[in-house]
């Protein structure tokens, strides 16, 4: 598979979660394993794209596919607006949350650039945070929003 | 840490190659999708396959079409797929209504209707939705398939038609004219499985029901086919009092236990309400479709 535009190769065991390859084959601890039962939403990344939560994914599931994790966001220094916008809006406490609730978010803007605070709401609605930061999250991605439009003009 | 028990893994590249694997290695071998119900359920020693296989690479079973006058879903289909179909929006908005609300986006990315539909689970929408709207579903083995109604594929909690070797491939939904439907559920939170959920659709010709189809969530050991109600429209023109009766029938016939979600009389005036608000949605879209 490819993880974060690197092949990736490993023999596993069938049973080996996707969350668990992540931490402790690749050594990628960036995604947190909450509460493995797919209600949290700490462990979420892309697939192809697509906001999964790799505690219930099987690792040899995504064999031939592209996985994305939160160490993917920043490049070369630089911050995605989705991580910035969580630092300007300060969306975090604990920070037990973040990874999958960034991953989630970018999953969001990648589909929907502009989208309103109840689409905000209902994207993240996967996504638990028990230190119950949500108001600021949903600014934090709204912030990233209109961020990352400027930096595409920019450009 | 929760990991499932042992197992091997295949992945099928054709459905022939699937149901080949499946039929070598009989009752021990379980179809993995979204995978969404199966993990969990090995994380906690409930269902325990030595063997898997993996059906995401099918593409041949990942389509919503029309075909001889019925909407034909592939069980590969995804619940986001389900979601933004706006063929079933059209016709059966009743899906729409329900993938709104089961689970969260993140899950509705991998989760299937086949994966739903087989996990056979009271509490979930999609059984509810199809045993409404009268879905049948194609299962597909060695002799080839057979075509199951909705309360022939629920044979008990969590068990369906589906033999060793089988395989849901397909479901059928019937001609959506003159069809309205909807699907009305209440939940703790966002994401949550129901406290109740009804689902109901109603075929009007000429002003008058000429039939109806209904079905509740988490208000007894399988998904509850409320019969008497349905026969109830059947024949009568839409009423709000007409369906307030159905409501009544609806929290007769359902068969809730107390949890934390709830106590019975709570959850089976629920059943009521959800089913008289179900069929009020479901009567007025099949008047747009009318007109």
């Amino acid at each position: 598979m490819t993880v974060n535009g690197e092949h990736v190769s490993h023999d596993v065991e069938p049973r080996m979660l996707l969350v668990h390859f992540l931490r402790e084959t690749l050594d990628l601890t960036g995604t947190h394993w909450g509460c493995d039962t797919s209600n949290c939403g700490a462990c979420t990344v892309l697939i192809d794209g697509d906001a999964v939560k790799s505690c219930t994914t099987l690792a040899v599931m995504c064999d031939g596919h592209e996985v994305r994790t939160v160490e993917s966001l920043e490049v070369d220094g630089r911050l995605d607006p989705i991580q910035m916008g969580f630092h300007e809006r300060h969306a975090l406490q604990c920070g037990f949350c973040t990874p999958g609730m960034l991953m989630t978010a970018r999953a969001l803007l990648d589909e929907n650039p502009d989208p309103t605070d109840h689409e905000i709401r209902v994207a993240i609605s996967g996504n638990i945070c028990r230190c119950t930061g949500y108001k600021n999250i949903v600014s934090a991605v709204r912030w990233a929003a209109d961020h990352e439009a400027a930096t595409t003009t920019e450009v | 840490m929760q990991v499932p028990a042992a197992f091997e893994y295949e992945r099928a590249k054709t459905l022939e190659g699937a149901l080949q694997s499946l039929r070598e290695h009989g009752p021990a071998a379980r179809v993995i999708a979204g995978g969404h119900s199966l993990l969990p359920m090995m994380k906690l020693r409930l269902a325990n396959p030595d063997y898997l296989v993996d059906i995401n690479d099918l593409a041949e079973l990942s389509y919503i079409r029309e075909e001889q006058g019925e909407i034909r879903i592939g069980a590969m289909v995804r619940h986001v797929e389900l979601l933004r179909s706006d063929l079933l929006a059209e016709r059966f908005p009743v899906f729409r209504d329900a993938e709104q609300v089961i689970a969260d986006p993140t899950v509705r990315n991998r989760g299937t209707i086949g994966g739903s539909l087989c996990q056979a689970d009271a509490a979930e929408d999609l059984s509810a939705v199809c045993t409404a709207v009268k879905a049948r579903v194609v299962v597909r083995g060695g002799a080839g398939e057979r075509v199951v109604a909705m309360d022939d594929f629920h044979v008990g909690p969590y068990m369906t038609a589906v033999g060793a070797g089988e395989m849901l491939t397909e479901i059928r939904l019937p001609p959506a004219a003159g069809a309205g439907s909807a699907h009305e559920k209440v939940e703790r939170r966002a994401g949550d499985w129901a406290i109740a959920a009804a689902s109901a659709a109603l075929w009007v010709r000429d002003g008058v029901i000429a039939d109806a189809g209904i079905a509740l969530s988490a208000v007894g050991l399988t998904t509850v086919h409320v019969r008497r109600a349905e026969e109830l429209l059947t024949g009568k023109a839409p009423a709000d009092e007409l369906f307030a009766e159905a409501g009544k029938l609806a929290a007769e016939d359902c068969s809730p236990t107390a949890d934390g979600r709830g106590p019975v009389d709570y959850k089976r005036h629920l059943a009521g309400v959800l089913t008289q608000r179900a069929l009020r949605r479901a009567a007025a879209r099949a008047s747009e479709q009318e007109v």
